[in-house]
This record gives C-alpha cells, structure tokens and sequence, in this order.
C-alpha cells in the first residue's frame, strides 16, 4: 500500500488536530499559552519529542513484543523529554526559566504516546517521521495561535519577550499592537486560555461544516480520532 | 516455555530502560558544565544590576555568608548574603530575603545594601502574583522596585516604611496592595536585620592566618 502524505499531513495539521480534535495534551497547552513566544517554546519542545518517539517506535516495532510495548514507549518518550530538557536548559536557559516546569509535562501529553500506539508501530519510519512532524505542527501552530490571542487581549503585544528564544537581537521583533493599553487580565489567567481554547475549536467547527455545506458531501469522520486527556 | 518467555520479554525491557537512561546520562554529562555556567551567569547578572562590578573586585557569587533568621528574613531555611569588596574593604551586602505574605504565596527578593546602610537597590527573583496587577514588582514591568533606592532604615522615620495606603511613602498598585505590601515589609525587615548584624555582615573575610591564631589561642585557653 502506498502511504499517502497528503493525507497524514491533513489529518495532523486540520483533520485530526491534537489540540483541536484529539483535545490531548491540554496541561502544558493551557499552561503555557499566555505569549506566543511561551507557545512556540513548548510546541517546538513537542514538535521535537514526537519526531524522535515516532521513529524511534517505528525502528523498534518488529522487535518490541506486545506486551511490553506501553512501558518502552514510556520509556523513549520520557528519555527523549529529559535529554531535550537538559538540552534546552543548556542553549535557552532563558526561556527554559519561563517554560521549565511544563516541560517534564510533554511526557505526560497523550498526544505522543497516542501516535506511538496509533501510527508509529504500525508504520516505516519515514511515514512515522512525517506523521510525528506533522502532529507536532499541528499541536504547535494551536499553541502558537493561541498564545498570540492571549498575549494580545491580555497586554496588547505579540511576540514580546522575543529575545529569550532568538536571542538579544530579536528584541525588536516585540510589537506594541495597542498602546497604552490595560490589559484584558482575563485572557492571561487560566480562564482565558479555556475560552481561547473552546473558541479556536468552535471555529474550526465552523469552517469545517460550511465546507461541508459548500461540497455537499458528508465528509468521513476520521476513524483514528483519540480522546482522552 | 512460558518462563523462557517472560525472561526474554523481561530483557528486552531492561534493554530499553538501560538505552534510555544512556541517552538521558549522555545527555546531562554534555550539558552540566554548561547549565551550572548558565546559572551563575545569571545570578551575576541580577547581582551585577544592584552592585555594578565597578564598585567591586571580588567574585560576588564565592563571597557569601549562610545566616538564619525566620521573623527578618522571611524563611525558615538559610538565606544567602553575597559580600561586594574592594580592595578587601566591604562595600555593600547583597540580602535574599523572601517576602512570605504576597498574595500567592513567597516573593523572592534581592536586597542591596551599602556600607552605610542605604538601599542600592531591590530586586525580584521570584514571585507567583497575579500577572498585569502584582507583576509590577517586577523590574521589566515598571519602575516601582527602584523606588526603595537611597532609602534606609531611618529615612522615612516613623510609619514611612509602609504603601501610602497604610500612610507609608511607597506607592501602592492600581487593583492590587498586598504584593507591594508585602515586599515593602520585607525590605524593611532586611534592613533591620542588616542593622542587627552589620558587623558580620560587612566582615572582612577571614584569612587563613587568623584563622591559624585563633585555632592557636583556643587550644591555649584549653590548656
């Protein structure tokens, strides 16, 4: 059977969303959404892990027995989240002091172990890797857009704080949107990220029954949606 | 056949837990020095901004005291001085004492204090108050930590040492009074303590030769 990398793109990136439609991973995506600096910094840490744990489980599924196959993957994943936490503390020690305690939380987003089980062990590497990076998109574009509803409802910037991740020369892509603006102090507490959450879902559900409507055919729900926390 | 099974099946886990701890201790042997280097650049880097290394000429982060004090320094554990020197004579102390009545919980402070007893400044390293009220504790927020600059135990006298609301001089936030409450009673309390313990605090290091005479006169005494 030919793998077809349209259509992994499209179930990780829309039709299969992580945050979105599998709804996992919400701790460290809640947590961490309030600039959209802080999302790109986790949804990269992501991004990273279920690329190497999809492979790696991929290279390994001929081997592995089925009944050790939860704990090994526990096993890569927390590995691999360690080894990228030392990494980060080492090269982004700055953001790494913003971001630090949620990243020994990628370890519990179901988001990757879900891939591993779902996709991964059933799959060549190369389709695991574009899976995973494709998941991992997906998860960090939500976290990126929703951080950057946030940070702009909440104290009226985007990007601010650019520098802990691009270092100092990128200080100036911090962009003042509203000036002298107050603050929405809803949007940056955790409520917010909740209502930001539920309205990014409700207008993916949006756009998706009005293309429904317009190609009037029913479009097949996805058979691998997971739920779960 | 069935043992035979879960032996193997035991060993490839065991197998998988020894690659994974591997990769996560060749992970941390690489990244240790750096990480530990990250750190101390970064408490010279906050150290620095209250006493510049123009006034000084020693390591701030070698020349600490340890000191115990729960009602002035605001935490049962030690609280770490630094000591800034030059030319051997002690020009200032850095305090890092904890604020523990913000309004979520313990605000980390730095306090530097100079060898007359004024502020040189303060500064916040760590704190949970609520974001767009309490944060402005916080230098990259606003201004109102350098506020305490060039103030002392004395000046303001009386019930200066308060927020204007509790009829002090220090400004309080918009929406939110306990956290700079909370952090004025913590410099305050920093700066009684210095009062209490200069001598120690601004102690000249003690060399090996003093410490030599000193073991030497004890064991005289016991003789």
């Amino acid at each position: 059977m030919k793998t077809d990398y349209f259509q992994i793109a499209r179930d990780g990136l829309w039709n299969n969303n992580p945050a979105l439609v599998q709804i996992l991973g919400l701790c460290p995506l809640l947590a961490v959404t309030n600039t959209v600096i802080n999302g790109l910094g986790l949804g990269i840490a992501t991004l990273l892990t279920l690329v190497l744990s999809n492979v790696t489980v991929s290279l390994i599924r001929n081997i592995i027995r089925p009944e050790i196959r939860i704990p090994v993957f526990v096993l890569i994943i927390a590995s691999f989240v360690t080894a990228i936490e030392l990494a980060m503390n080492a090269f982004f020690y700055d953001l790494y002091k913003v971001l630090g305690i949620f990243i020994p939380l990628i370890v519990t987003n179901c988001a990757i172990i879900a891939r591993a089980e779902a996709f991964a062990a059933k799959q060549p590497p190369l389709p695991a890797f574009f899976d995973g990076l494709m998941m991992g998109l997906g998860f960090a574009s939500v976290l990126v857009v929703l951080g950057g509803m946030r940070e702009l409802l909440g104290q009226g910037t985007l990007l601010a704080n650019a520098q802990l991740m691009f270092g100092e020369a990128a200080s100036g892509f911090s962009l003042t949107v509203i000036d002298d603006y107050r603050g929405l102090l809803l949007a940056i507490l955790p409520p917010g990220a909740f209502i930001g959450l539920g309205l990014l879902i409700a207008l993916k559900n949006v756009i998706d029954n009005r293309r429904k409507e317009r190609s009037n055919e029913v479009i097949p729900v996805t058979a691998e949606a997971v739920t779960g926390t | 056949m069935l043992i035979r099974h879960m032996f193997t099946t035991a060993t490839y886990l065991g197998l998988f837990a020894v690659i994974g701890t591997a990769l996560v201790a060749l992970t941390f042997i690489n990244t240790e020095q750096r990480i530990a280097d990250n750190e101390l650049q970064a408490l010279l880097r906050s150290l620095h901004e209250l006493v510049p290394p123009r006034l000084h000429d020693n390591d701030l982060s070698e020349d600490t005291l340890t000191l115990h004090d729960h009602e002035l320094l605001g935490s049962k554990k030690s609280v770490i001085a630094y000591q800034a020197r030059k030319y051997g004579k002690p020009v200032a102390v850095i305090l890092a004492p904890t604020a523990p009545d913000g309004y979520n919980g313990n605000i980390k402070l730095l306090v530097a204090i100079d060898q007359y007893g004024l502020l040189m400044g303060v500064r916040v390293i760590g704190h949970r108050e609520t974001p767009g009220l309490g944060d402005g504790i916080e230098i990259e927020r606003s201004e109102w930590i350098e506020s305490f600059n060039g103030y002392s135990i004395d000046n303001p006298g009386g019930l200066g040492w308060r927020v204007e609301k509790d009829g002090g001089i220090f400004d309080q936030f918009t929406g939110a009074t306990i956290t700079p409450r909370a952090v004025v009673k913590a410099v305050h309390k920093a700066l009684q303590y210095f009062e209490a313990n200069k001598d120690t605090l601004l102690a000249r290091p003690v060399t090996e030769d003093e410490t030599r005479a000193r073991l030497a006169e004890a064991e005289q005494h016991e003789d």
